[in-house]
C-alpha cells in the first residue's frame, strides 16, 4: 500500500472507530479489537462505503504462550474497490471463545475450523466447528508451542488384531536438537 | 524385439515345426502377471505427478500393460505415491485388503519409504510398510519417471522369480522348509 492510501484509510478509520487501538507495521495498518465488539466492528468495516472491506483474505490463529491472553486471531481484510488492506487482531484467553465472523464473511467457515484444529481457538456461533485437517480423534492442537513436533502417537497395522493400532511414539533416532521444540 | 530376433525366430521355428510351444506353468503365469499389472491409482502427494508423467506419452506405461484403474477390485499393484498420514492409513489398508490376490505394493518416494521429509512430523506414518507389505521401494523425492519405471521393472523381476505351481515353493515365492513339502 502506498503511504497516501494508508493515510486515507487511517483517517477514515479514526473518524468511524476512534477508540480502536491502531498501529503501523511497515506498510500495513493493524487494529486490535476486543471479542465482544468483534462482529459489530467487522460488519462496519465491510459495510461502510469508505472502508469497503468486502473480502476477508485470510484468518490465522497464533499462540503466544507468554501473554495473559495467549491466543490470537488475525484477520486480513481487503477492499478491491478502494485498493487497501487492513489487519485486525483479536486476542483471547485460554478456553474463551471468539465470536465467529461467518455471518459477515461466509468464507471464514473453514478458516475458523482450521484455527480451531491447529491452535485450539474456540469460535462461538460457528455453524460446524469440527477438526478440518487432523485425524478425527486427534488429541491436542499441533501448532501450540507446547505441542511436541513429533506428536504423541504413531500408527501401524497389527497382524494379529487385523486392524490399525495406535501406540505411544517410539523413535528409533531422536529428532535433532534445533528442530525439537521445548517450551 | 524385431522379427530377426533369435528368440522370435526360435519361437517361429518351434511353432512351425511342431505346432505348439513348451513352457512351464510358472513361466506362463508369471508372463501373464507381469504383462498386465494394473495399478490402483493411489496418488497422495507430488510423487503422484511423477507417476502420471510415467503414465503419459513419453514413458508410456501402457507399453508394459500397465493401465491405471480406479477400483482396488480390478487392481494387481498398489503404488503408494506420496506421504501417508495417520488419517489416511486405515483407508490405505482397507483398499489394500480389497485388492484380489496375487497383489503387490510399490512404495514410491522418500515419504512412503520411511516418512522422508516429514519423518518427525506429528501426523505422518514413518513408512507405508508399517501398514501394508511392500515389494519394491523406489527412492527419490520425488523419484523421476525413469526411476519409477526402473522400480516397475524390478517388480517384474521379482514376479518372474516366484514359483506358484512348482513344488517346494510357497505361493509368494518364499522357499518352504523341506519338511513342510514332504
Amino acid at each position: 500500500m502506498t503511504p497516501e492510501t494508508l493515510d486515507t484509510l487511517e483517517a477514515a478509520l479514526s473518524q468511524r472507530l476512534p477508540d480502536l487501538p491502531r498501529e503501523r507495521s511497515g506498510d500495513a495498518l493493524i487494529v486490535r479489537v476486543a471479542t465482544d465488539a468483534l462482529v459489530a466492528t467487522m460488519t462496519l468495516l465491510r459495510d461502510d462505503p469508505e472502508l469497503n472491506f468486502h473480502q476477508m483474505i485470510d484468518l490465522a490463529g497464533v499462540h503466544y504462550p507468554e501473554r495473559d491472553k495467549p491466543l490470537e486471531v488475525v484477520y486480513q481484510l481487503l477492499s478491491v474497490y478502494k485498493n487497501h488492506r487492513l489487519r485486525v487482531k483479536c486476542a483471547v484467553a485460554e478456553g474463551e471463545a471468539v465470536p465467529s465472523v461467518t455471518p459477515v464473511w461466509s468464507c471464514a467457515d473453514w478458516y475458523e475450523r482450521e484455527a480451531y484444529d491447529l491452535v485450539g481457538i474456540l469460535f462461538s456461533g460457528h455453524p460446524d466447528l469440527r477438526r478440518i485437517l487432523n485425524d478425527y480423534d486427534f488429541d491436542g492442537h499441533p501448532l501450540r508451542k507446547d505441542f511436541p513436533v513429533t506428536g504423541r502417537i504413531e500408527v501401524r497395522y497389527d497382524e494379529t488384531l487385523g486392524r490399525i493400532v495406535r501406540e505411544p511414539i517410539s523413535l528409533e533416532r531422536e529428532n535433532r536438537e534445533p528442530y525439537r521444540h521445548t517450551l | 524385439m524385431g522379427l530377426n530376433d533369435p528368440f522370435v525366430q526360435g519361437v517361429a521355428q518351434e511353432v512351425g515345426e511342431r505346432g505348439f510351444l513348451l513352457t512351464s506353468v510358472d513361466t506362463l503365469a508369471n508372463w501373464a502377471r507381469t504383462s498386465s499389472m494394473w495399478p490402483m491409482t493411489f496418488g497422495l502427494a507430488c510423487c503422484a505427478v511423477e507417476m502420471m508423467q510415467a503414465g503419459a506419452s513419453r514413458y508410456d506405461l501402457d507399453r508394459f500393460g500397465i493401465v491405471f484403474r480406479g477400483s482396488p477390485r480390478q487392481s494387481d499393484v498398489m503404488i503408494v505415491a506420496g506421504t501417508l498420514t495417520n488419517k489416511m492409513a486405515p483407508a490405505l489398508r482397507k483398499l489394500y485388503e480389497q485388492m484380489p490376490e496375487p497383489r503387490w505394493v510399490v512404495s514410491m518416494g522418500s515419504c512412503a519409504n520411511g516418512g522422508g521429509y516429514y519423518h518427525y512430523g506429528y501426523s505422518t506414518v514413518r513408512g507405508c510398510d508399517r501398514i501394508v507389505p511392500v515389494d519394491v521401494y523406489i527412492p527419490g523425492c520425488p523419484p523421476t519417471a525413469e526411476a519409477f519405471l526402473y522400480g516397475i521393472l524390478q517388480l517384474h523381476k521379482k514376479i518372474h522369480r516366484t514359483h506358484t505351481f512348482d513344488g517346494g515353493w510357497g505361493a509368494n515365492g518364499v522357499r518352504l522348509p523341506k519338511k513342510l513339502v514332504g
